[in-house]
């Protein structure tokens, strides 16, 4: 084996031992959808729980929820590594760092993102959606929350040194998040309407394949500047 | 000639509306620029305690 | 070399008093060119022909929105600067741009509203401009709140560096997400800003407001510039120059340029 190992295998490695890490302590990871549930519980006891009402703000109530719980996720995707030196390990160990944290996000968007994304139709459901909107909603729900991990990532890595960072990372990660909001719960709104969601699909596609390639180089600067 | 000041300040109706927008840029603008001097002068004064402490320093 | 001016530029003492200098010419022809603006927006133009007398906020709301993106740009562009070079005073710069940004932007949201009232018949309207603007306002509240949560002001410099172009590369994109986003409900935009045929007479005044306001901004910049490159200095050899002279003549000599004294320059 050569001394320096080639990236793929690296990036594995990363990947592995986070999803090691984390399931080994998979309560913590499934916190963010537990807060999921929460909330979208919430909207109908907020409003009439007549089914045709909740009908209409279900998009909302999901995005949300989705939303406000991939912030609350983000607390997870650095926190230990920060505070236990292996960040600093990553940035120095010669593979690209960027890359490595694209790893570590999507272990972050498996553990918290995709749980969302398999509960998040039956959560529609419960609000009034029809069993036809589920492909649609799940769909939308897929694309948006890898947005939401990989904007969050960008959020949680600038403000990896402070102390309680909770409702700035909110402040700077939320207005970022708009378009993810808007298209995502546009998508959703067609899907319960029964009408084609092509046109929100392709805008938060086009969404998460721009964060996908900025947010690394944005993130990675962001992290080197929290390690410095 | 005070007919038609009159006109001017009542807008067309519109006073309520026009005048306190101007009224709020001028707030803005003069906020803005006693800010923008506060921050100078303050950053002068750290400076120039920076200095003297630097030479205070020095002198033995 | 092409390259001397940028490096000139960068440099601290230079940066200092070029930015002394300079204040003064952008202050004056701004105080001058608002005032010329002023007339011509309140007196001079006509009524609009269904706005009546209330489109005459635009000379303030125009302004005022037009900056708050410009500073946007400025304060994106000057922080890549800072980052990509270690810039000290590009650093400074972007740092100066962020109160400045963020009154405009909130002085462009209530110009908006009070024009809104008598348009609309409401304060806030889910306008897409309108909204634009107030997330625009987050943005520069987020960057306004990690300069401030980070202590160590080089960290706080490249940590909000980073924020501002991430910003600027949403920008667009939050933009247009609000105009497709409100295009849905179709609500039939009732009359809207700057009609594409505007009378000279109407259009003079608000060139002339717009570049005061930039004007102004570029004075406020330096003002505050000059505060920030003194923050970040070390190096104590041209600051007491820089010091000194401030505390023998009152001001920079006649030849930097008209009198420092006036009102909008700080010393």
């Amino acid at each position: 084996m050569s001394a320096r190992a080639s990236f793929a295998s690296a990036a594995a490695l990363l990947m592995a031992r986070d999803l090691r890490l984390a399931l080994r302590r998979a309560g913590d990871s499934l916190l963010p959808l537990g807060f999921f549930l929460v909330i979208t519980t919430l909207f109908p006891l907020a409003l009439d729980p007549e089914l045709s009402q909740l009908r209409d703000i279900a998009p909302a109530a999901l995005w949300v929820g989705a939303l406000l719980s991939s912030l609350l996720a983000l607390d997870l995707l650095f926190r230990d590594d920060g505070q236990d030196g292996a960040l600093e390990q990553l940035a120095l160990c010669g593979q690209p760092f960027a890359g490595l944290l694209l790893a570590k996000t999507v272990v972050h968007w498996l553990l918290t993102g995709l749980p969302l994304v398999l509960v998040a139709p039956l959560a529609a459901i419960a609000l009034g959606a029809p069993y036809g909107a589920m492909p649609g909603i799940l769909a939308a729900v897929l694309l948006g929350t890898v947005c939401l991990s990989l904007i969050g990532a960008v959020g949680a890595g600038l403000t990896l040194s402070l102390r309680r960072n909770g409702s700035l990372l909110a402040l700077l990660v939320l207005p970022l998040a708009v378009p993810v909001l808007i298209f995502g719960a546009r998508a959703t709104a067609l899907a319960i309407a029964g009408e084609s969601l092509a046109a929100p699909l392709y805008l938060l596609a086009a969404t998460a394949v721009l964060a996908a390639t900025l947010a690394p180089w944005a993130l990675a600067a962001a992290v080197r500047i929290g390690l410095e | 000639m005070t007919v038609n000041l009159a006109r001017f300040f009542a807008m067309g109706g519109y006073a309520v509306y026009v005048w306190p927008c101007y009224a709020l840029a001028a707030l803005v603008i003069g906020l803005n620029i006693v800010a923008a001097r506060r921050s100078l002068q303050r950053a002068q004064r750290a400076a120039r305690r920076r200095l003297e402490a630097a030479r205070g320093a020095m002198a033995p | 070399m092409a390259w001397v001016w940028f490096h000139k530029f960068g440099s601290p003492p230079h940066f200092y008093r070029l930015a002394t200098r300079l204040t003064p010419w952008a202050a004056w022809p701004a105080l001058l060119l608002g005032l010329a603006g002023l007339i011509g927006g309140l007196v001079l133009a006509p009524a609009d022909y269904q706005q009546g007398d209330g489109f005459r906020i635009i000379y303030v709301h125009a302004p005022a929105a037009w900056l708050s993106l410009m500073v946007y740009v400025v304060m994106a562009c000057t922080a890549a600067v800072g980052l990509i070079w270690r810039m000290a005073v590009a650093h400074a710069v972007a740092a100066s741009c962020a109160p400045i940004g963020a009154s405009f932007t909130a002085l462009a949201l209530a110009t908006g509203m009070l024009w809104g009232r008598p348009m609309w018949g409401t304060y806030w309207e889910w306008d897409p401009r309108l909204t634009s603007e107030l997330l625009l306002l987050f943005l520069y509240l987020g960057y306004m709140g990690l300069r401030n949560a980070i202590d160590d002001v080089p960290r706080a410099d490249r940590a909000s560096a980073v924020l501002a172009i991430v910003g600027v590369v949403n920008v667009p994109i939050i933009h247009y997400s609000v105009i497709w986003w409100n295009s849905l409900h179709q609500a039939p935009s009732v009359m809207k800003f700057g009609q594409p045929t505007m009378p000279a007479s109407m259009l003079i005044p608000l060139l002339l407001m717009l570049a005061a306001f930039t004007l102004l901004f570029a004075a406020l910049l330096l003002i505050r510039a000059r505060g920030e490159v003194l923050q970040r200095e070390r190096n104590a050899r041209w600051m007491l120059e820089a010091l000194e002279r401030l505390s023998t003549h009152d001001g920079p000599p006649t030849r930097d340029g008209p009198s420092a004294k006036g009102v909008l320059v700080g010393r």
